[in-house]
């Protein structure tokens, strides 16, 4: 039987390879922006999971919103990414050093 | 063992593969397709708990929209992507050492607890029967009811997301011909036609 314990530590493991993703490629951030919605994801089967053993909507309502805000992050660093490329012509993170206007 | 335990063993298995293959695989295109796989399986783990709305919305707006958006990204960027895993062994102990941390605290949270007595009557929207009110309806009577305000906070936060998306990413160029609508339509056949009177055998 399948308990809440199976969801809880999937996402468990889903999160820590979020991280480890972000550690792992330290260089490329097309990367690091899909290891936090890997992350995103783990927190949501979390959310999914609590509401389904509770019999409380409100957690699926909750990951609505998590999806809403973890779109917009994407799409907004993305565009901070190509606009990173256009003026840089590289993605690597240790160029983003330089805060002038 | 039942099918829906199986479902969820397979289910879970891709989605922990594809999350995987995500951050070790090689080439970004890759990364992208392996992360579609694990957000369709998690996308199968929803239906399987009866979230079919958020799995539905996930399928739709993460595979159809968001992973579309980075692999057009990934595709776009003419980077040498071999150059920036150069260093990744490097990392690997690093990674390790912290992902194993993380997943031994997380571990602490397992053991043998339980929902609370009071947990029952703290919900605060009790979920209804699937066989009188499907999942989607449920949801859709909770948002727009108790959660009107939030909702459309979401929907503000979409809307800045994409006026900066756009105003981020859009660029005038100089050095591109436009067409200039207004000077098109005051354009007047008299100043910009002439008529010569060209005599015979003479020309201009």
């Amino acid at each position: 039987m399948i308990g809440l314990e199976h969801y809880l530590s999937l996402a468990a493991g889903l999160f820590v390879i979020g991280i480890f993703g972000i550690f792992l490629n330290r260089k490329n951030v097309i990367i690091l922006l899909m290891s936090i919605e890997l992350m995103l994801l783990a927190v949501n089967i979390n959310l999914v999971a609590f509401s389904y053993f509770l019999g409380d909507l409100v957690g699926q309502v909750f990951t609505l919103f998590v999806l809403t805000v973890a779109a917009a992050e994407a799409s907004i660093g993305l565009a901070i990414l190509v606009v990173f490329y256009r003026n840089r012509g590289s993605i690597e993170v240790e160029d983003v050093n330089v805060m002038k206007g | 063992m039942g099918v829906a335990d199986l479902v969820f063993y397979l289910f879970a298995i891709t989605t922990l593969v594809g999350g995987l293959m995500t951050v070790v695989s090689k080439n970004p295109v890759h990364s992208v397709l392996w992360l579609v796989s694990a957000f369709l399986s998690a996308a199968g783990l929803f239906i399987l708990l009866g979230a079919e709305f958020v799995a539905m919305l996930l399928v739709i707006v993460y595979v159809g929209a968001v992973m579309v958006l980075f692999l057009f990204v990934v595709m776009m960027l003419d980077v040498d992507y071999e150059e920036l895993r150069g260093q990744m062994a490097k990392y690997v102990p690093l990674a390790l050492l912290i992902g194993t941390i993380f997943l031994m605290d997380l571990g602490l949270a397992f053991g043998n607890w339980e929902f609370a007595e009071t947990a029952k009557a703290a919900r605060a929207a009790p979920a209804p029967d699937p066989g009188e009110l499907h999942n989607t309806a449920a949801l859709g009577r909770l948002i727009y009811d108790d959660y009107i305000y939030l909702f459309q906070a979401a929907g503000l936060i979409l809307l800045v997301a994409m006026v900066g998306a756009i105003v981020l990413s859009l660029r005038h160029r100089k050095d591109v011909k436009r067409q200039n609508v207004v000077e098109q339509m005051h354009r007047d056949p008299a100043k910009s036609m002439e008529l010569k009177d060209v005599k015979p055998g003479q020309g201009l």
